[in-house]
């Protein structure tokens, strides 16, 4: 109790140093935080990927589209459990600021193989019978302040025209990881027409989803369904969602690289700032420290008095930068900026590594002066004049 | 003062006869760069238990230096320094704090309270190293503060005391813990006169009435006759007491 008096009273004798080295610290912990959920927000396609869905492309590139009989021999392959397409559709939505991802979908059994995606059955019926209508995540119709019912004009880029959908249901996620920022909506709208007016592009498909019915036999599976269309005119590269989500991630490896690089560089800045306080403080009290010794008091308790102040300064610093990182997080996730990451949230691990951050700020700079002022001649301490 | 503060040890070691500090050609020096420096040389000297021995001499003649090695807060290289009957010299670093902490109290020239400290909290520092529970604690911190005239001034910081009030904390943190031997590095030498006077009349006080024995640092001629022996030094070596 005693040791822990003097530590909170020592934190805030110099007000305006600690108050410096505890908004330091907040900026740090706080900018930690964001960069590694925007390090997390890049993976979160991935992370939200489910272990029981395969998803099959042209082997040569995804740009190259596959049969849609394809569907009928998967079917077949044992251990199968259902297959359903999705067509990447590339619109934009009155301006290509806006962006977000459109899919044409298998209304029938789509949402079957998603169950993190919460849509009330009268929705999904109403989805179903209209041949132009479409599902939207909870955030992308909040973004947009669409509503059931609403028309949404979408001018294609790989499917020309000016396509018009009307929003028949607005999907939530099962938790905060999943992502509600899609707009789905029926294939075959776009492969009719495809049919009338671009013929040859017609029953093509991007890919082919698969749910299988035992996640410890994906390899196999994948394997089947790859060999039942080798030396065919398109052949397939069958990988798991996450594999095929990670894919995407890849390709921007080096920035993801550089982010994480950042956030343990601004870690190790504000390591040496402290470093350098807890220094100068301990220095100022060698006078004190000495005589707390002559008192009686063991080398020890001088060490972690030293240790217990940096300490205390950076679980401050950590404290008040985690309950700032979480809105502006939320912040940054509702502004036009945050639109370009489909999840935007900081995850118990983030905040888990910013106190552990923390912890190590607060030991790491304190061992030197801890060990320097425990490990002082009385007599030179005495003498000293802080 | 003596049947106010009770007794925290159980018995002394040794009788009255024996003296409670015995010195034998006790030899310091000190490490300059290269160069060894010596600061004492063969000091040989007995203090009685009750005593009240001013050291004398000149800057740089060693009697800081002995206080510091009699207080146990630096080590000889050589020679013999017993005091109750131990032989401090062969206690290591944790034992050597444990035995200050129940032998020895401070008394420093700048006081050397804790700024963060209270007064009550500054008294009561020593008293954290012992078994005494918080309320024995108090009532100890209290009738020791009451002792030295600063009943009134518990709460206040060094920082809200006079110079002669912050030494009179100062004792009061030396006597609270009732150690064997105070300790006192030119107690009135930061002190204006009539405060320098009191702090002489109270351990004048605390020698004669509560037994303490003293040993005091001083350069002050006046300082010293408060004390019922002078030892002088120069140059390391004792030179004897002024007639």
């Amino acid at each position: 109790m005693f040791y822990l008096k003097l530590i909170f009273k020592n934190v805030f004798r110099a007000k305006l140093r600690s108050s410096l080295t505890i908004t330091g610290l907040v900026i740090a912990i706080m900018a930690f935080g964001l960069l590694q959920t925007v390090v997390d927000a890049w993976f979160a396609g991935a992370n939200a990927s489910s272990s029981s869905r395969l998803v099959t492309r042209n082997a040569i590139s995804l740009v190259f589209p596959m049969p849609i009989s394809y569907r009928e021999r998967m079917k077949a392959i044992p251990g199968v459990k259902a297959v359903t397409v999705s067509n990447w559709f590339g619109g934009v939505y009155k301006e290509p600021k806006n962006f977000f991802p459109q899919f044409a979908v298998d209304q029938e059994n789509f949402f079957d193989l998603y169950p993190e995606f919460i849509l009330p059955a009268d929705q999904l019926i109403a989805f179903k019978r209209d041949r132009q209508g479409a599902i939207v995540g909870r955030k992308l119709a909040e973004q947009f302040d669409w509503k059931i019912g609403d028309t949404v004009p979408i001018r294609g880029t790989i499917f020309p025209g000016t396509w018009q959908f009307r929003i028949r249901g607005i999907f939530d996620g099962k938790d905060s990881t999943t992502i509600t920022r899609q707009f789905y909506f029926q294939w075959d709208y776009i492969n009719e027409w495809m049919k009338k007016n671009l013929a040859r592009r017609a029953d093509q498909i991007g890919i082919f989803l698969i749910e299988v019915s035992d996640p410890s036999r994906s390899a196999d599976i994948a394997r089947a369904v790859d060999a039942e269309f080798k030396n065919s005119l398109a052949e397939t590269l069958t990988e798991t969602e996450k594999a095929f989500n990670l894919n995407f991630v890849s390709q921007m490896e080096s920035i993801v690289m550089a982010i994480r690089i950042v956030s343990f560089v601004v870690i190790f800045i504000i390591m040496a700032v402290v470093a350098n306080v807890m220094a100068m403080t301990a220095r100022e009290r060698l006078a004190e420290y000495a005589t707390i010794k002559a008192l009686g008091f063991s080398p020890g308790f001088v060490a972690l008095l030293v240790v217990g102040e940096a300490l205390t300064l950076s679980l401050i610093g950590a404290a008040i930068g985690i309950l700032i990182t979480l809105p502006i997080a939320a912040g940054f996730a509702a502004s036009p900026a945050g639109a370009m990451f489909a999840v935007f949230n900081v995850s118990n691990d983030t905040i888990l590594l910013q106190i552990a951050c923390a912890l190590t700020v607060g030991i790491v700079a304190s061992l030197v002066p801890a060990w320097r002022s425990a490990n002082m001649q009385i007599v030179d301490g005495l003498r000293h004049v802080g | 003062m003596a049947a106010l503060l009770p007794s925290l040890r159980n018995s002394s070691r040794n009788t009255m006869a024996q003296p409670l500090v015995e010195i034998k050609n006790l030899v310091k020096s000190y490490t300059r760069g290269d160069q060894k420096v010596p600061v004492l040389h063969n000091i040989t000297l007995d203090i009685a238990r009750g005593d009240f021995i001013a050291l004398m001499g000149p800057s740089g003649s060693g009697k800081s230096t002995l206080l510091n090695l009699i207080a146990g807060i630096d080590k000889p290289d050589a020679g013999v320094l017993r005091i109750d009957g131990e032989d401090i010299t062969q206690l290591a670093e944790g034992e050597l704090a444990d035995w200050r902490a129940s032998n020895i109290g401070f008394i420093f020239q700048f006081y050397n309270l804790m700024p963060v400290l209270n007064a009550f909290e500054n008294v009561e520092l020593p008293l954290q190293l012992t078994n005494l529970s918080r309320a024995e604690r108090r009532a100890r911190v209290e009738m020791t503060l009451a002792m030295v005239g600063l009943a009134d001034r518990m709460e206040h910081y060094p920082n809200e005391l006079s110079g002669g009030q912050q030494q009179r904390v100062a004792i009061a943190r030396a006597i609270v813990s009732d150690p064997t031997i105070l300790v006192c590095d030119e107690p009135t030498g930061d002190l204006d006169k009539q405060s320098a006077s009191d702090v002489l009349a109270m351990l004048k006080q605390l020698n004669e009435q509560m037994n303490k024995t003293i040993i005091m640092v001083t350069h002050d001629a006046h300082a010293a006759e408060a004390a019922k022996r002078i030892v002088l030094l120069e140059k390391g070596e004792l030179i004897g007491e002024p007639a």
